[in-house]
């Protein structure tokens, strides 16, 4: 009985989900490409870095916007959980060897072996350091996860701006942490962590030939994590997320249990933030805790509204728009000379200033940002075509009839 | 007692100095919450801007003139950015005006940023502020013994404006209830535009004092001052400023004991626990009043 309430998956879905697969397959085929067979140059150098970076991104922003957006609770904590998973996923994957010379100032530090490593003595090293490297990313998620758990007991149970300042004030708490030198065995105080497994180090080797995953590992991960947010959003859980945004009271009314469901999104958000700044630790080789302050919080945010606030493929788009736009794209505000002439306002930080306006001019006047709250889907837009193309023909054999009706006359 | 207080006089004192900058700014925070009910992020930014703004006008201009700039500069600031950025928000959900808060926030960053180059800019040395003076066992500047009293000092003439002007009224009425101030023939754009201006003149007096101790100015100098602010603000109980006040001086003096005892890394995280403990046993704050949720 339960299976003839369901209606049947209409054909548009099916067609729509295939091109999305077939999409994506593609895309990994260039990606694939770009690592191992395109040439070098200048511009592909840019559109990995842009790519790999837009990837990351992406993942933050659309863990963030899961809170901000779909459960609508405004949480300014990202930033931290980054730092957690960033440091969380170093620390497991430092080489033995290295230890030494990375923790000088703590004599070697506390944990002496590396995941990566050890799977790699007992797999062989390139399969020991994509699945060490996996592990170690699942760890960093988990890490955030517990410390989000911890931190959502007494801070869900606060209010919209309050609960604002209170997650900002626990990142800066977490950093503050990370950089005390009383835990200097472990994260190095407020020294460099360095020489662990980086995108660089993920090759895959098929019969004698080695091909690199530079750029297809972080897609890999961030494919793979915002399709789990996806599925999240659309299950029950993320129509009782979407349903405490809109109405708290009335939610609570229709037997959500709030504080629950919230625990829940903000642990989930934050797990992927910590599975987010793991991947930026690979990225950027080095982590420090400096940079992890409340002003790169305010930066994903922007990303976010710009995007849209709750939408996930808004939040990838802006993401990706954002890197491209500050790595590549314009780079000459910041260069002094634009199409060969010389402007002398174009000096460094010149390219953030435009950049910052652009943002108030959105936040301001197209408050919606780029996607609102829809989705960007291929069945949505199959099945739009239909309707258009039916629109069309019903008007085509109205006019027809009548024109038949007219001759009759 | 007096052994401990002898050893952490020098801490107790910048507490003090320190806490009554921080009280210059919180009032920012805590009249523009208490009328809008708004974070606004920008602030510590304006002040950071104050500073910088001296520190440009002395390279041309004499110090009494450059003090005067500032203080203009900086309220017609924060007047244009209620204007611009909080004004076309007003029947907009809370968050879009804290978001266009925090885009402020960026841009003015990105701005000092573009303009300083990213180098840390010298603060001038005011004559009479930065001379030595002595106080028991501890040297320091006139500027940690002058900056409570004028804290104080401008503090009960702020106070007395809000209890006994019309203005004071005004703004009494508009935050206990927007609308019907409105149908009371209040205009509260005036009235809000005037919270900025009398906000962001004290932030302004603020930076001369807190920059005289610092020396330098760098574009993120006053987020982290600014957020203390806003915390000593909820820990007084944000929308009053006497709250506001007690709150700075509370938090800018357990910072420096803290410092004192030689747990400079947390120093900074002291004040985000104190937040945190202060919004789960008491979230109305010192002296907040008691907000009720209506469905």
């Amino acid at each position: 009985m339960g299976k003839k309430l369901r209606p049947a998956a209409a054909p548009e879905k099916k067609l729509g989900s295939l091109i999305a697969v077939l999409l994506l397959v593609a895309l990994y085929v260039f990606l694939f490409m770009l690592d191992n067979a395109l040439p070098t140059n200048s511009t592909t150098i840019m559109l990995i870095t842009v790519l790999k970076k837009g990837a990351i991104y992406a993942l933050v922003c659309v863990s963030m916007n899961l809170l901000n957006g779909f459960t609508g609770l405004f949480s300014l904590g990202q930033a931290g959980f980054m730092l957690i998973g960033a440091y969380a996923y170093a620390i497991f994957s430092i080489p033995a060897e290295q230890h030494h010379s990375v923790y000088q100032y703590f004599d070697g530090g506390l944990i002496n072996f590396s995941i990566p490593e050890s799977l790699g003595n007992l797999l062989g090293e390139n399969a020991g350091n994509f699945l060490g490297a996996i592990i170690c990313i699942i760890i960093a998620g988990l890490v955030a996860a517990i410390f989000a758990a911890l931190i959502g007991i007494p801070v869900l149970r606060l209010k919209s701006d309050y609960l604002a300042i209170a997650t900002l004030g626990f990142a800066e708490i977490i950093r503050a942490i990370f950089q005390w030198n009383g835990l200097g065995r472990i994260t190095n105080g407020s020294n460099l962590l360095r020489k662990y497994t980086n995108f660089h180090d993920i090759k895959i080797q098929v019969g004698g030939t080695i091909f690199q995953l530079d750029t297809i590992f972080p897609f890999f991960i961030a494919t793979l994590s915002i399709l789990i947010i996806v599925l999240l959003v659309n299950s029950s859980y993320g129509r009782a997320f979407k349903s405490i945004r809109d109405d708290e009271v009335a939610a609570e009314a229709m037997g959500i249990n709030l504080f629950k469901h919230k625990m829940l999104s903000f642990i989930i958000s934050s797990f992927f933030a910590g599975v987010g700044g793991a991947l930026l630790a690979m990225f950027q080789t080095t982590v420090q805790a400096m940079p992890f302050q409340s002003t790169m919080t305010y930066e994903l945010l922007l990303i976010v509204v710009i995007g849209g606030i709750g939408s996930i493929t808004g939040s990838c788009i802006a993401s990706f728009l954002y890197i491209a736009c500050s790595e590549w794209w314009l780079r000459f505000l910041d260069s002094g000379s634009f199409m060969g002439m010389s402007v002398p306002f174009f000096r460094d930080g010149f390219r953030k200033v435009v950049f910052s306006v652009v943002i108030m001019i959105i936040v301001l006047f197209f408050s919606r940002g780029i996607m609102g709250d829809k989705e960007i889907s291929f069945s949505g837009m199959i099945r739009k075509l239909r309707r258009r193309k039916q629109v069309k023909a019903t008007v085509a054999d109205e006019a027809n009839q009548g024109k038949e009706g007219e001759t009759h006359e | 007692m007096s052994e401990f207080l002898s050893a952490n006089l020098p801490y107790l004192l910048s507490g003090i100095s320190v806490g009554g900058q921080y009280a210059l700014i919180a009032i920012g925070y805590t009249m523009v919450y208490g009328i809008l009910r708004l974070i606004n992020f920008a602030h510590g930014d304006v002040f950071m801007v104050a500073g910088l703004v001296m520190v440009y006008a002395t390279a041309s201009l004499p110090i009494p003139v450059s003090l005067i700039l500032v203080v203009v500069v900086t309220v017609a600031l924060g007047v244009l950015i209620e204007k611009v950025a909080y004004k076309p928000l007003r029947s907009a959900p809370r968050m879009s005006v804290m978001i266009s808060a925090i885009g402020v926030s960026y841009l003015l960053q990105n701005c000092a940023l573009y303009f300083t180059g990213g180098l840390p800019q010298i603060y001038p040395a005011v004559p009479f502020l930065s001379e030595k003076i002595k106080i028991g066992s501890a040297t320091t500047t006139v500027v940690t013994v002058i900056t409570p009293i004028l804290t104080i000092f401008l503090v009960i003439v702020l106070v007395t404006m809000i209890k006994k002007t019309k203005v004071g009224m005004a703004m009494r009425a508009v935050s206990r209830d927007f609308e019907t101030s409105e149908l009371m023939g209040i205009k509260i754009n005036n009235v809000i535009s005037m919270t900025f201006a009398i906000g962001c003149f004290l932030a302004a007096v603020g930076s001369m004092l807190y920059f005289t101790n610092y020396n330098s100015v760098i574009p993120t100098s006053g987020a982290m001052p600014g957020l203390k602010a806003f915390v000593a603000a909820v820990f007084g109980g944000i929308g009053s400023v006497p709250g506001a006040v007690i709150g700075a001086f509370i938090i800018g003096i357990c910072e420096n004991i803290i410092k004192g005892l030689g747990w400079t890394e947390f120093s900074d995280a002291f004040t985000f626990v104190l937040l945190i403990v202060i919004l789960l046993v008491k979230p109305t704050g010192i002296f907040g009043e008691k907000s009720t949720d209506k469905v």
